[in-house]
């Protein structure tokens, strides 16, 4: 597959991935604040984005108007929803002849209901309007995961997919425990709170969680959110399905050493070998923090191992096989 | 039920019409579209042409319009009532393109080597050597198999006199297929019981006859090629058929720096390294493909592509340097060309043609502006272009200097009464000037799609049907006629 349409394929599922994540956490919020109507929760919010200088430079009060306008329709955040779903638009119809014409289709659709959507006063921005954006990305990933051989367009949206996953999944629990957790004694007691079930509602895990757990302690909320093998936006999950799309697509420079695949193994190692009592004992901040850190690099080396076009290395492995 | 959009009250105005015959009668294969149109109420008939405008955006079937800085995005208009092309005609257009395309073939291979046609005394010197996109970097080459044009879109147009024009050959990037084939997928959902009835030709396999012309004519001893499809890129208004053409055949889409030259090979970047590529059909013209060889500015192009070619490492398709004939200069001697190289009478006429480099034509063009199309030799896409009967006194003394200044860049021909189709206008049906142009591949064997891209100058009274100057398209019908033809119309599959 050419280098240029594997990257455009993983940011098109990644961008999708991100606008839908935003989308769920900005209609759990709208639920919460019902309930709870406080001004933290909208501010929480925009510091699980990490950008809340640019908010501040822009908007300045965190009231539910300024951050759902700021995160689902301002065409100056990069990562606002409209922005996500245009930058995936624009990224699929540069690599149409490699998706499936449904799978195209179905996103186009997407980004011309956002457009459409943009045009219209912030009150339209509300829960009807979140869980179609949920539901039109639901769409998209059911089209292309059955409408797509499994080859490398396949596996490279799938690693977008989870990658972004796996990040959004650690941003929110990182920043809700920052904000909820009054006192790490109350890790093992039992909190049946609307807010926690509400971060478990942000990644539309409440219902797993409750068949798996049924009463909520902070202690199994992280083992089910970091370290489930089995819930499909558990840190864990995300990041093995990715590493295992990564082992599919293998690729170059695998006697050398692939520095993605070695990256993907070594973070699957990290998490197999974690345990919810050393998350917590190591600081769950400074877990998420590294892991953070760790899937950021994945992504670069996924980049120069994949998508960087080189002639070098190329050369160099015609003239070691000729000799 | 209101009913305006009705063909009972539609009046030809003397024009040739493709759908009725001069007494008003559908014309054969038209039968069963005209009375399904007639029984359907006027918000029926809308609503079909609304569900197909909303159909090719949401598939984002679009073209960008230069100019726009916010890179809009439209859909190319279309009109919901098809072109209807008899068999008869068919198959008097389809030998006629074989014949013609024959000899531009023998024309391009004569031109970059011993130039027979120029000593035979055919064609004048000054006529080729002034032709601009002639190639000197192509003299002494030969292509895979002697194809340079392996895809032509040749333009036709009908006169009031009911014969068939050749207007323009097209053989250097002719687009517009695409839509020949999106046009057909959505007229079947939208009239599937007319389509049955009618015997209309398939174009499906357009997509299929196109990757056999390529794997046809790769380089000599590569068992399996590999064929991609070059496009400047997202930004060319043609960028969708480029990525449709390259999904339709299963192959890949590369721009100018997902390839490589290295050692007088062709390469693509992919995931895995390097991966040979031996076949391009190449929608970026000559002159910005290499820039070592052509222009060197060009940032769209590979370096060294060329001398791959040149080589015999890569086979390009179209060839480098089939644009000298479409020089409209040169169109003027193709009939000339099929009676040297064929020893045959020409099937399709060309349009009658003053060259102005001639002093007789030209004395005569100065002195019929008003009534004679002038045309630039080297523009396409309507620009460049003086009609005569719609321009003023201004415009015609502006092209009076311009062909005095540089007589052998222009030519004239007189101004056709472009047959027409009826459209919906509003809330009723008016004839449109069309013109028709079909695809012809060549390759082993030369293959003619039945059936093109009709396009409409929606304008009233219109002759421009560019799609850049106000022009739509419409679906064409050929209808088949021979019991072979009927086997493969399109209710068929």
């Amino acid at each position: 597959m050419l280098s240029r349409v594997a990257s455009s394929i993983y940011w098109m599922a990644r961008y999708i991935e991100r606008a839908e994540n935003l989308a769920r956490f900005v209609d759990v919020t709208i639920n919460v604040s019902l309930d709870h109507s406080t001004v933290q929760q909208w501010e929480s919010l925009i510091r699980a984005t990490g950008d809340e200088k640019l908010f501040q430079k822009n908007y300045g009060a965190y009231t539910s108007e300024n951050v759902r306008q700021f995160l689902t329709f301002d065409d100056d955040y990069s990562s606002s929803m409209l922005s996500c779903i245009t930058a995936a638009r624009e990224n699929a119809r540069t690599v149409r002849e490699a998706i499936s014409s449904e799978s195209w289709e179905a996103l186009n659709n997407f980004y011309l209901l956002l457009t459409t959507a943009a045009t219209r006063d912030i009150t339209f921005a509300n829960s009807e309007l979140y869980t179609e954006i949920k539901k039109q990305s639901h769409l998209f990933s059911g089209i292309f995961d059955s409408t797509m051989s499994r080859d490398k367009g396949w596996y490279f949206a799938n690693i977008g997919r989870f990658l972004e996953r796996a990040d959004k999944t650690s941003r929110i629990l990182d920043v809700k425990y920052f904000t909820l957790l009054p006192n790490v004694s109350d890790i093992g007691t039992t909190v049946d709170d609307l807010l926690w079930s509400a971060v478990l509602r942000s990644v539309s895990g409440f219902e797993m969680f409750r068949k798996r757990y049924h009463t909520l302690t902070i202690g199994r909320i992280i083992d089910f959110l970091v370290l489930d093998t089995r819930f499909p936006r558990a840190i864990t999950y995300c990041v093995r399905t990715a590493a295992g799309s990564l082992a599919k697509v293998g690729g170059p420079d695998q006697a050398s050493g692939n520095i993605a695949l070695q990256r993907a193994d070594a973070l699957v190692k990290k998490l197999s070998t974690a345990t919810t009592q050393t998350v917590i004992e190591g600081g769950l901040h400074e877990f998420i923090d590294s892991m953070q850190s760790e899937l950021n690099g994945l992504g670069v080396a996924i980049g120069d191992t994949y998508f960087a076009k080189r002639v070098q290395k190329q050369s160099q492995s015609q003239s070691q096989s000729q000799t | 039920m209101k009913k305006t959009l009705s063909f009972a009250n539609y009046d030809d105005e003397g024009f040739f019409d493709e759908l009725f015959t001069v007494d008003g009668k559908p014309r054969q294969g038209a039968e069963s579209l005209v009375e399904r149109i007639n029984g359907l109420s006027d918000e029926g008939l809308l609503a079909r042409q609304r569900e197909i405008e909303a159909a090719l955006l949401r598939m984002g079937i679009t073209f960008t319009v230069y100019g726009d800085d916010a890179g809009t995005e439209k859909i190319f208009p279309f009109d919901l009532i098809p072109r209807i092309v008899q068999a008869s005609d068919w198959r008097h257009i389809e030998a006629g393109l074989k014949q013609r395309i024959t000899a531009l073939n023998r024309f391009l291979n004569d031109v970059y080597h011993g130039q027979d046609i120029v000593k035979a005394g055919v064609i004048p010197r000054e006529m080729l050597e002034k032709a601009r996109s002639f190639r000197p970097q192509c003299v002494g080459l030969t292509p895979p198999g002697g194809v340079w044009c392996h895809i032509t879109g040749t333009d036709l147009v009908r006169h009031s006199d009911g014969a068939i024009y050749v207007l323009e050959d097209n053989l250097r990037c002719p687009s517009g297929v695409s839509y020949v084939l999106q046009n057909r997928l959505v007229m079947k959902r939208s009239f599937p019981d007319v389509f049955s009835d009618s015997g209309v030709r398939p174009v499906v396999n357009y997509s299929t006859k196109l990757l056999e012309t390529m794997l046809s004519v790769a380089p000599n001893g590569v068992e399996e090629p590999t064929v991609v499809v070059l496009t400047p890129g997202i930004y060319n208004s043609a960028y969708y058929e480029h990525s449709f053409l390259a999904q339709q055949m299963g192959v890949e889409l590369v721009q100018g720096d997902d390839l490589v030259v290295e050692n007088d090979r062709v390469y693509m970047f992919t995931t895995d390294g390097l991966e040979q590529v031996d076949v391009i059909y190449r929608r970026i013209d000559d002159d910005f493909m290499d820039p070592l060889a052509f222009r060197k500015d060009s940032m769209l192009g590979v370096p060294g592509l060329m001398n791959a070619y040149r080589k015999g490492n890569v086979t390009l398709c179209n060839a480098p340097g089939t644009g000298v004939a479409d020089d409209k200069v040169i169109y003027a001697y193709v009939p000339d060309m099929i009676r040297f190289y064929l020893g045959e009478e020409p099937i399709l006429p060309n349009v009658p043609t003053y060259i102005c480099q001639r002093e007789e034509d030209r004395k005569y063009v100065l002195s019929h502006l008003d009534e004679l199309v002038v045309k630039a030799a080297n523009e396409a896409g309507g620009y460049g272009m003086l009609i005569g009967p719609h321009s003023t006194k201004e415009q015609q003394r502006q092209f009076a200097e311009l062909i005095e200044a540089d007589p052998r860049n222009y030519i004239a021909q007189p101004t056709l009464a472009l047959s027409r189709v009826p459209t919906i206008v509003g809330d009723h049906f008016e004839g449109r000037h069309v013109d028709l142009r079909p695809y012809i591949l060549c390759g082993e064997s030369i293959w003619v799609l039945p059936g093109g891209l009709t396009r409409v100058a929606l304008t009233k009274g219109s002759l421009v049907v560019n799609s850049s100057q106000g022009g739509g398209s419409k679906d064409t019908w050929v209808i088949a006629g021979f019991a072979a033809d009927v086997a493969d119309a399109e209710s068929t599959i």
